[in-house]
């Protein structure tokens, strides 16, 4: 398999020439702009076939995105934190017309204070769209993920609008050496969409968006919520396929030393992998340490994650995003859900970190495994990496 | 030859300024706080607005009560100030993205309103800070990160859009006409009512380098040779107006200005009770 060094943008970038897509409408934004602004440059050296549209604003992007789609294209865009947010009014639109929309969305911190660095407060804010989410550790998974992403979106049980989300600059503008699908390999892979209506079918004629009033408003959206429980199944039966191609094995979560893990982090994104170094120092000196990294947060793998922290004596769960005054951030919150009730649990605690940037480093992550072997004595709620 | 030192009106220490070497910004910023000195505006009764872009870091540099607020809404925001308190000079400061892209929308009905703000727009034809991707102002068949290739969009006339949607103030100008420039400002300020500047200026980074204009002095002297005055344009034919643009006051037509008339409902209502 080819390999290249690739910054997140740039690999999400390269899966996006893969895939081909129909359309991609866009509009700048730090720290995804490149995703697009690299890609315009395969459309404009005719290495895609993709009509490209640089509208004017991401409101714009994502309802040609629902337009196009509609019209039974196979349709891309990326944004980033406001982006996301000025996209907020359409996302749920993408998901109930049930439109396999795919978007690189870069984690950075939502305004205000203004802001350019990473955090999930955009990503999680938009977790109840009806989009399925999926977190990236590294540049590989981001491409990885994005070319799974279209087979998930597009699946004919799922018809999701998906995101694959990076850490802003930590991934989308740090250089790693990632493997690449063969172009054809890509191709095969991702096949054509097939829509099942199309706006452009004009044999077929039909209405979409149409007013949904008490009537029918309900029924349409538990097929949102029914849709986004099955997907789960279909995502790791994709997994599986792709793994089958790449050797690289996928899943919901992903359980890092964590069998045996007396005590455990739950993170998403690049801090899995910060932890996955302190895990392993950690256990050189004998300490039963573990992960547990969350890849899809939507449809969030209740299930599994419940079984995974079965036997964990103390787990800490890290939110990149605060959810001011709620029960814990937003991973935490839906992690205690899933384990209310179980008869074998762990003891949780919570922390927020991170937020706008603030740096994450080892010695943040030892600190939380200090707490945790500590944990009856600490607070459920906590922050760190915060001045007070 | 600086005529007053605008050094009072600078946060001198949040300098120096994140600009690129070359970047017109610091002369248009030069250009607005010159205009203030001399309408010698009490510095807590003004109010500048910015967005998101090169360009809005300005508000972070000015000594007034500022505002930085996100991409394209500065205008809104300025609206709710001015309507708060209309007192105060309300002065946006944002670029040819920001105001005429994602922000389009209130610049026309600001303009429509003719609500008393001075909108300068830095007109550098390109998203700077995100890396060149093209504008609504970057002019057909010019390169830009997303247009390798050339341009295919037509550009607005911001100072024809600002005039069609109502404004009683609008006026261009260039970095290079820096005498002329804070000339324009002054009178936007001094309008009572919705003043626009479009004032062209270089980012000889992103977009002189894709354009074969690499070094700031391209720039400058692109808008030099390209500029018209007003007169003189006047009495070219389409045919000379190719490629060249209109600089000085194009647009003067003082109308009733919103907070005005909102103030005078007010009482009219106040006195029938």
């Amino acid at each position: 398999m080819p390999t290249a060094a690739k910054t997140g943008n740039e690999a999400m970038a390269e899966a996006m020439r893969q895939i081909n897509p129909d359309v991609v409408a866009a509009y700048p934004i730090t720290p995804a702009t490149e995703i697009v602004m690299i890609f315009a440059s395969f459309v404009a050296d005719g290495l895609v076939d993709t009509e490209y549209i640089p509208v004017e604003s991401e409101h714009s992007a994502m309802s040609a995105c629902v337009g196009a789609s509609a019209a039974g294209a196979r349709v891309m865009t990326g944004t980033s934190s406001q982006g996301l947010a000025l996209m907020y009014e359409i996302l749920p639109i993408a998901s109930a017309l049930r439109l396999p929309i795919i978007m690189s969305d870069v984690n950075r911190a939502l305004s205000g204070p203004i802001n350019i660095h990473c955090d999930h407060s955009d990503t999680m804010a938009a977790r109840d769209f009806g989009w399925i989410q999926i977190f990236s550790e590294n540049a590989q998974e981001a491409y990885d993920n994005l070319i799974q992403a279209v087979r998930i979106a597009e699946h004919p049980k799922v018809k999701l609008p998906t995101m694959v989300t990076t850490d802003g600059f930590i991934i989308s503008h740090c250089l790693e050496k990632i493997e690449i699908l063969e172009d054809a390999q890509a191709k095969q892979f991702v096949g054509e969409r097939k829509a099942e209506v199309s706006l452009l079918d004009v044999e077929h004629p039909v209405t979409l968006g149409a007013l949904d009033l008490p009537d029918y408003y309900f029924e349409h959206k538990l097929q949102v919520a029914e849709a986004m429980r099955q997907a789960s199944q279909h995502i790791l039966e994709i997994a599986k396929e792709f793994e089958q191609q790449t050797g690289r094995k996928y899943d919901l979560i992903e359980n890092y030393k964590l069998d045996d893990a007396e005590i455990a982090i739950v993170a998403l994104g690049s801090t899995a992998g910060t932890t996955k170094a302190v895990v392993d120092e950690l256990r050189s000196k004998g300490v039963k340490a573990g992960l547990l990294k969350i890849r899809v947060f939507r449809p969030f793998p209740a299930e599994a994650l419940a079984k995974a922290l079965a036997n964990v004596a103390a787990v800490a769960v890290l939110d990149r995003a605060d959810s001011y005054s709620a029960q814990g951030g937003p991973v935490y919150t839906e992690i205690s859900s899933a384990l209310y009730g179980k008869t074998k649990a762990p003891k949780l605690i919570n922390y927020v970190y991170g937020l706008g940037g603030r740096d994450v480093t080892i010695d943040d992550i030892r600190g939380v495994f200090s707490d945790l072997q500590k944990i009856d004595k600490m607070p459920t709620f906590n922050y760190f990496g915060v001045r007070e | 030859m600086p005529e007053e030192d605008i050094s009072k009106y600078l946060r001198l220490d949040k300098l120096p300024h994140i600009w690129c070497p070359g970047c017109g910004n610091g002369i248009v910023l030069h250009a607005v706080l010159r205009a203030i000195g001399k309408l010698q505006l009490d510095q807590d009764k003004v109010a500048v607005v910015s967005g998101i872009g090169c360009s809005s870091r300005s508000a972070g540099y000015v000594d007034f009560n500022t505002l930085h607020t996100t991409h394209g809404r500065a205008i809104a925001f300025a609206t709710g100030i001015k309507l708060a308190r209309p007192d105060m000079t309300v002065i946006v400061l944002t670029g040819d993205g920001d105001c005429a892209a994602i922000g389009g929308n209130h610049l026309i009905h600001a303009a429509r309103r003719n609500i008393d703000l001075t909108v300068v727009v830095f007109n550098n034809s390109i998203y700077g800070m995100t890396g060149g991707q093209s504008s609504p102002t970057t002019q057909p068949d010019d390169i830009a990160a997303t247009a390798p290739y050339g341009n295919l969009e037509n550009a607005f006339d911001l100072c024809e859009l600002a005039r069609a949607s109502g404004a009683s103030y609008a006026a261009r100008s260039t970095t290079f006409h820096a005498t002329q420039l804070p000339l324009l400002v002054e009178k936007g300020i001094q309008n009572k009512g919705f003043s626009f500047l479009d004032v062209i200026t270089a980012c000889p980074v992103y977009f002189g380098r894709m354009n074969k204009m690499p070094e700031a002095v391209d720039m400058l002297k692109y808008q030099r040779d390209n500029a018209r005055n007003i007169k003189q344009w006047s009495t070219m034919t389409d045919e000379e107006k190719g490629g060249k643009f209109v600089i000085g006051e194009l647009h003067n037509k003082p109308a009733p200005e919103y907070t005005d008339l909102y103030a005078a409902l007010r009482a009219r209502l106040k006195e029938n009770k």
